[in-house]
């Protein structure tokens, strides 16, 4: 059998989901936005909630997520996502709310929005990009940063005695007894993107649920601000991001 | 002989070479090609198009999504 006899509609197994709209995307060559923007969109197309589904896009490199996935988005000031999400929330309270974060938005401006929002337990979904860096605007240092890692800030790497201790911010949102879900996942394998869908619906799905507050955290890579191939990032990410910031749920109610 | 055979279409111009399908792939089909697209980027391609049995491995990790897959059982 040849390839023009494979390639027939009739065969099709897997194609770019219709929720995202056919527009290039502005990421840099295999940044991890993208595989999550990808899955969100397949979430929303198999559980049919397009119409229902109210994105809270950063300020960051996702800022442009409203031209990508075709659902109803409202732009947040920086860091204020899960203060304009806890809005839209109260008042269409049958909306599928998210926030989507990187980590210089959730864990360093945002951080009171954040912590707050988890401890009233809005019924929002958030999922937070977390690079190590300030990937949009050259590769700053971040508090996600780890320790010793170089950034454009930190040329030497973090040191501790200056610029204080990474935070992990998930493991300090689980500890709140407004969330219900908290869990850190990776979009760098295959089975790892598969998890992370699993994870973000679960998500979704608790805020409909009013259960409080689910945070999907995505460990992610920046191959642009780390100055590595996508390839040799992810492999660093699992060398050096994964025994700071460990796979796997921290909070499951 | 596997039991599937796959296929996949990558939409040249999205691509933008990242290599993480080639990693991704478990047969070795995929490879960046030598050819640049529009903007210049190196785009990924079939290189050994007889060992795809369509797991949809490199559509599944492809930031871009500009992965088509597709998949026959092989005695059809």
């Amino acid at each position: 059998m040849n390839i023009a006899d494979i390639i027939n509609p009739a065969n099709l197994v897997y194609e770019k989901t219709k929720v995202m709209n056919d527009v290039p995307m502005h990421y840099c060559p295999g940044c991890s936005h993208g595989v999550v923007h990808k899955i969100v969109g397949e979430i929303i197309e198999e559980m049919g909630i397009q119409d229902k589904t109210i994105g809270v896009a950063p300020v960051g490199c996702a800022v442009f997520a409203y031209k990508y996935l075709d659902i109803d988005w409202q732009q947040a000031a920086h860091g204020r996502a899960p203060a304009v999400a806890t809005g839209i929330k109260r008042l269409l309270p049958d909306r599928y709310v998210f926030t989507y974060q990187g980590d210089g938005d959730l864990a360093a401006i945002g951080t009171a929005e954040t912590i707050h929002a988890c401890n009233r337990g809005e019924n929002i979904a958030i999922i937070f990009i977390n690079n190590g860096i300030y990937g949009m605007t050259g590769g700053q240092m971040a508090p996600t940063t780890l320790k010793g890692m170089k950034s454009s800030t930190s040329p030497n790497g973090r040191e501790v005695s200056l610029a204080g201790h990474p935070l992990n911010i998930s493991e300090l949102l689980a500890k709140l007894e407004g969330t219900c879900y908290v869990t850190r996942q990776a979009v760098h394998t295959v089975a790892a993107v598969k998890k992370c869908k699993r994870a973000i619906q679960k998500a979704l799905e608790n805020s409909m649920e009013n259960k409080g507050t689910s945070i999907v955290e995505v460990v992610s890579t920046c191959s642009s601000g780390w100055k590595m191939t996508p390839a040799d990032s992810n492999n660093w990410m699992v060398d050096n991001m994964f025994p700071e910031y460990p796979m796997g749920d921290l909070k499951n109610i | 002989m596997a039991k599937f055979k796959g296929a996949v279409v990558v939409n040249t111009e999205r691509c933008k070479g990242c290599d993480l399908c080639v990693v991704a792939c478990p047969y070795d089909v995929l490879s960046l090609s030598k050819d640049a697209n529009s903007k210049g980027l190196n785009f990924s391609y079939m290189s050994t198009p007889d060992n795809c049995i369509g797991c949809m491995a490199c559509a599944t990790v492809c930031p871009d999504a500009c992965i088509t897959v597709y998949k026959v059982r092989n005695d059809q």
